[in-house]
This record gives structure tokens, sequence and C-alpha cells, in this order.
């Protein structure tokens, strides 16, 4: 018998071209996502070496980072954005690759649309000029963000050259209380092993609870893989995820899907497979959660305190601890419960799929944001777009006082136009509460699309399990 | 194909300054374009020119003292983002070695996939050389890929490389070349998996 081999290897092992001692593996690429900000350069690279796309089916292209999210018809304001997202289409034309420009019922943010549209399936690789590509590995894949160097590589050879990363199991089993949802488990994670706990690893998650959980919720998981370090994390693929890629657009269809999930039942981890580490966590000790600083790992329950410095586990992150209060305006051992809010983003590839935008419908139905607070519902894709109009969410969010727009990156990152202003705080489903993120000197809480929505009626941050009782 | 990296005999260009950040090699403002090239135009755009765009005379790449295709920094150069646009602007100006005895991770990746040599040197080498080239501007250095050494006159310092990254220097290939070279297999492997 053959060695019992996790899932991650199992693929791995699958898609390497060449293996020489010494030498970094030649990987095979099945599927590779471009966007605007990094690909120009290296579509740059490939005229100057005078060569084309090495397989343009295997490359799918969208404009989301730079794209404004109202009047997406007309001309883009920012010159450089608009410089960008031009450049994008001549690229895509001159090279024969398939673009879902703005307008087109296929945009979105690229990590939204590669799954909905049955690009993103079980057992492939897949890799994207962004860090968050790890979120399609909720389908059993191993999917990574690259750099402009390697989106050129890709581009030209269809493969990568990757050292082989470490293995990590995080199992998490039981069942979650009220309140609380897929965002609430990744970032209690992340504040139980910090923004660097897995640097080096590849993560695999299982266990009951995740097992219980929807494909979108499995993918806010994934996204934030990127947040404690690791290059990327994946769930083996189960009827949870046949079902979901059934009939997708571009997914194998009739006796061709058929065949497939056959093949994708052979992938899970062998029973006695060795990973390099194992973490287990306890789903009742999971909590609505939120951070209170300036990386994602800085979380707690959202009726905890923050801690003092002297509290650290790390005494060495005393100053830049408090470098991170500092700029959040917060005092340590006080808390977040009750602390006003001026801004509610609720979007992103960690959370603007139709559930999410459901969940905040669901809660907010009949209710309206408080006067203070503005209100940004950002769909991750198109599709997202319409399906929340047809099922009438839109007139929910609009009785709230909710604005729904046209979907982009949005306010995840200050480099379009919606940013948060600077000394202003905005709770926000999106992945990232660095420095400057949302905007310059912007101040982010990150929560739940629950938390999120019930801080948009009371106008601070809330315990949604009060609210709901 | 880049240039093929073996014996290098130049000067260097002092720049004895520790922690020097991504956003200090090539601000954040020259980001948003989509080309590669005319970054080593604003290599240390904000140290090499005032607000009016005029050289800042005392600093090192505005003296004409000094040339050469060897940057010599301190310790734990080229932290911050993971920006490729850093390795870019050094190459882009002309740089095909830096010296330091530290590097930040990514940058020294980025810095091997564009065709520039990182090497790590012991803080007691870097002293020296920072020091005889600040005495002597026009002294020598010899970078040897073949045996990993570095050497100023009498002395000597040897140094580290991945096999794959040297091998990638000394024949000019980069990845995309090594990737190329494996086009036949590729073309197997991608038709056994469509
Ligand atoms: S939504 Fe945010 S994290 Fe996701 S791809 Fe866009 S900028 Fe990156």
């Amino acid at each position: 018998m053959s060695t019992p081999k996790t899932i991650f290897e199992k693929i791995w092992n699958a898609h390497v071209v060449k293996h020489s001692e010494g030498y970094p593996d030649a990987l095979f690429i099945d599927r590779h996502f471009i966007h605007e900000v990094t690909s120009p350069q290296a579509f740059d690279g490939l005229r100057k070496r005078g060569i084309k796309v090495f397989n343009t089916s295997r490359t799918t292209a969208t404009a989301d980072h730079n794209v404004p999210t109202k009047d997406q018809h007309l001309p883009i304001k920012e010159a450089l954005s608009r410089h960008q997202v031009d450049t994008l289409r001549k690229n895509c034309k001159e090279f024969g690759v398939e673009l879902y420009d703005l307008g087109h019922p296929f945009q979105g943010i690229v990590h939204i649309i590669g799954p909905e549209l049955g690009l993103t399936l079980p057992g492939m690789t897949i890799v994207c000029g962004d860090s968050h590509t790890s979120t399609h590995g909720a389908f059993g894949n191993i999917a990574f963000g690259i750099g402009t160097s390697e989106v050129e590589q890709v581009l030209a050879t269809q493969c990568i050259l990757q050292y082989k990363p470490k293995t990590m199991k995080i199992e998490i089993n039981g069942v979650l209380g009220k309140g609380v949802v897929s965002k609430d488990i990744i970032l209690y994670i992340i504040s139980k092993i910090s923004a660097s706990g897995a640097t080096g690893f590849f993560v695999e998650y299982a266990g009951s609870t995740i097992r219980s959980l929807t494909m979108e919720a499995r993918m806010t998981i994934c996204n934030m893989s990127i947040e404690m370090g690791a290059r990327g994390g994946l769930i083996a693929p189960d009827e949870t995820t046949f079902n979901y890629i059934k009939e997708r657009k571009f997914a194998p269809q009739g006796a061709a899907f058929d065949l497939a999930v056959k093949n994708w039942k052979q992938l899970a981890t062998d029973e006695g497979a060795v990973y390099d580490k194992v973490l287990k966590f306890d789903a009742a000790d999971i909590a609505p959660m939120i951070t209170y600083g300036t990386n994602p790992g800085m979380g707690i329950k959202i009726t905890d305190r923050i801690p003092r410095p002297e509290e650290l586990k790390d005494t060495s992150e005393q100053t830049s601890f408090k470098k991170s209060l500092e700029y959040m305006g917060l005092k340590p051992g006080s808390q977040l419960l009750g602390q006003p809010i001026d801004y509610v983003f609720i979007g992103s590839c960690t959370n603007a799929r139709i559930e999410d935008l459901r969940l905040v419908a669901n809660i907010v139905k009949g209710k309206k944001k408080a006067g203070s607070v503005e209100v940004w519902v950002i769909p991750g894709s198109k599709q997202v777009e319409e399906q929340a109009k047809k099922e009438g969410l839109d007139i929910i969010f609009n009785a709230a006082g909710f604005e729904l727009r046209s979907p982009g990156c949005s306010a995840c990152l200050g480099m379009n136009e919606d940013k948060v202003p600077p000394g202003k705080y905005c709770i926000s489903t999106s992945n990232r509460n660095f420095e400057g993120r949302q905007g310059p000197k912007s101040r982010t809480f990150l929560a739940s699309p629950l938390s999120a929505a019930v801080a948009a009626i009371t106008g601070k941050v809330t315990d949604v399990r009060e609210f709901v009782n | 194909m880049k240039e093929k990296f073996t014996t290098l005999k130049t000067t260097g260009v002092p720049l004895a300054m520790e922690n020097i950040d991504t956003d200090q090699i090539i601000p954040a403002r020259f980001l948003k374009a989509t080309t590669r090239e005319g970054f080593g135009e604003n290599l240390f755009r904000d140290w090499r020119y005032d607000n009016d765009n005029q050289p800042i005379k005392s600093f090192v790449l505005n003296d004409a003292k000094y040339s050469g295709k060897i940057l010599i920094a301190g310790k734990n150069f080229g932290c911050g983002s993971s920006r490729e646009h850093a390795a870019w602007s050094i190459y882009d100006y002309g740089f095909r070695v830096i010296v330091s005895s530290f590097f930040a991770d990514i940058f020294k990746n980025n810095a091997l996939n564009n065709g520039l040599l990182p090497i790590v040197v012991s803080d007691s080498f870097l002293l020296q050389l920072l020091a005889l080239i600040e005495e002597k501007p026009s002294t020598e250095i010899i970078v040897n890929l073949e045996n990993q050494f570095l050497q100023v006159g009498s002395v000597r310092e040897n140094f580290e490389i991945n096999a794959y990254k040297k091998t990638c220097l000394m024949s000019g290939y980069d990845d995309i070349d090594y990737l190329l070279s494996l086009n036949n297999e590729i073309k197997k492997f991608d038709l056994a998996h469509s």
C-alpha cells in the first residue's frame, strides 16, 4: 500500500511537471485569474520576449480593484485607475484573454466570480496576482497569491516554480452558538495563533464544524488564511461542494460532471496521513468576534475587553501594540461594545456573496440605520447584484438607508473612490485592518456581516446575540 | 534572457544607512505605473531630489565621485512591502549587485527574480567595505559568482546563494527561461489535463 497522503500532497504531486534535486518544482497551473493592478508589467514582459499567452483558455480577467462602485457606465474619473483598466482591456484584446469588463454580466471581484462561474473546481491548482486567492481553496484545490514576475511566468508557461510548503491541519468540532458565523470562526483562529501563526504552511481546515458550513461560508474562512501568514488554505470537497458546482456555467456538465465527482471524491486526505502541525479548536468557545487593532490577529470576542500591554503573551510586541491602539484612538482595557462608528462597509472577497447579503437583509428588514452612520453594501459581483435585486434585497436595504452599489473591491482598500475619511471608524466585513487600508488614517474594525449590520442600526459596536434575542 | 552574470569587476556606491525600506527605495506614488521600465529614474526619489526636482548634492547617487554597478547598504535592506518595484528600480538604475549584512526576505527573492544579486556579508566586512570606498571611491570590487566570493584588494569574503538561483544568474536565465525550456513537457501535461 502507498503511504497515506494529505489532500494537499495529492494535488501538488499531480501537478509537478518537473522535479529536480536542488531546484524548485515546476508546478502546472490549471487556472489563472488576472486583474488590472498586477498584470500590466507581466504582459509587457511577454511582449518583450515576443511570446504569447501559453493557454488563453486557462486565463480569465476581470476589473475589480480600481473600479468605481457608482456610475460604472461612465469613464473612470481617476486618471491612473482609468489607465490601468484601459491597459488591461488592451492587453486582453492583444493576447486573446477573456475579460469580464465593467458592465459585463460576469464582472466582479476576482475571487467571487471564479467560484460562481464554475471556473474554480476541486483538485485544481489556481493562482492570481492577489494574496486572497486562498479563497478558492474552499473547493478543495491549491490556490495561492503570486507576484507580478510570477504572473508573467504563468502567462508564458502555465507553470510556476515553487518549493513545497509545510502542511498544517486546523480542526474545528462542535456546534456554533447563536449569532456566530464563519467570519467569526476565522477571526477567532487568527486571534488565537496570531497574524503570523501559520507562516510557511499550507492549511487544511477540517472537523464537523467546517463540514456543516455552506460553500460561501467556507470561502470566507479560506479567504483569510493569508491573514495568519499561511500560503493558502483548503477544505476537502464533499456533497456540499459538488451540489454548489453542479450546473454552474463553466463546470463540467452531465456525464462529465458525474465522472469529475468520482475523481474529486478521491481527493480527501487519507486516514493516517501526517501533517507538519495540527491545531484543534472547539466551536462552543467561539463568539461573535471583532478586531480592535491594526492587524487581523488583534481580535477579541465582542464582549471582551481590549487587552492591556502587560497582558500580551509576547512582551516584545508592547511597543507596536501601543502604537496600534494610538492609531485606533482606543484605550487598553476598555470595552468595544458601545463604541460609536461612522461607516459600515459590507463587501469584499471575504463577505460580499449572496448569502452575506441575505444575512444582512434578514436582520435589517423593517429597521432603519442610525442617522449618523454611512452604510455601503457592495456586492461581490454583477451576478450577486442581480440576484440581490431579484430577491428584493435592494428594497430592504433602501428602506433601511443602506446603499446598494455596483460590484468591486471598494472600501476594502483605498485604491478606488470609496475611502473611509481620516480618523473615522468603520466596521467592515473585509479582511485587513492595516493602517490606512481603507483610506489614509482610517480606522477599521473587522467583523462578520451580522455584526456589521446591527452596528449600522444602533450606530455603535453591538452584540448581535442581544439584538436578535 | 538577461545578461549573464559570471564575474563582475566594478566600483561601488556606499549607502551606509540601516533599515532602508521599499518606500524609500521607490516612493508609493510611483507604483501605479503599468510598465517595468523607467523606475530607475525614481530610485530613492525623495532622497535624490528636493521639492523643486533639483538634485540634492549631498546624496551619494548625485555625487560624481561614486559610480559602478554595486550598491552597498546598511543592515535590513528592503524591508516593507512585497511589491517588486523596489527591485525593478535598482536594476533599471544600473546596479547588478547589492551588498548588505541583512536583506528582507521577500526583497531578496524579488531581486534574484529580476537579475539583481543580493550578497549577504558579515557586519565587520560591510563596515570595512564602506570605509574603503569612502576613502577611495575608485576602489575596485570583484564579485565572483561561480566561486561565491567578494573581494576588495586583499580582503575576501565568501557568500551563500541558492544553487538554482546561481545557475539562473550565471546562464542569464530567469525562471521563465527555465520554464520555457520545459515547453514540450508542459504542453503534454496541458493536453493530458484538459
Ligand atoms: S476585495 Fe479586497 S482583499 Fe479582496 S481582492 Fe479586492 S482588494 Fe483584495
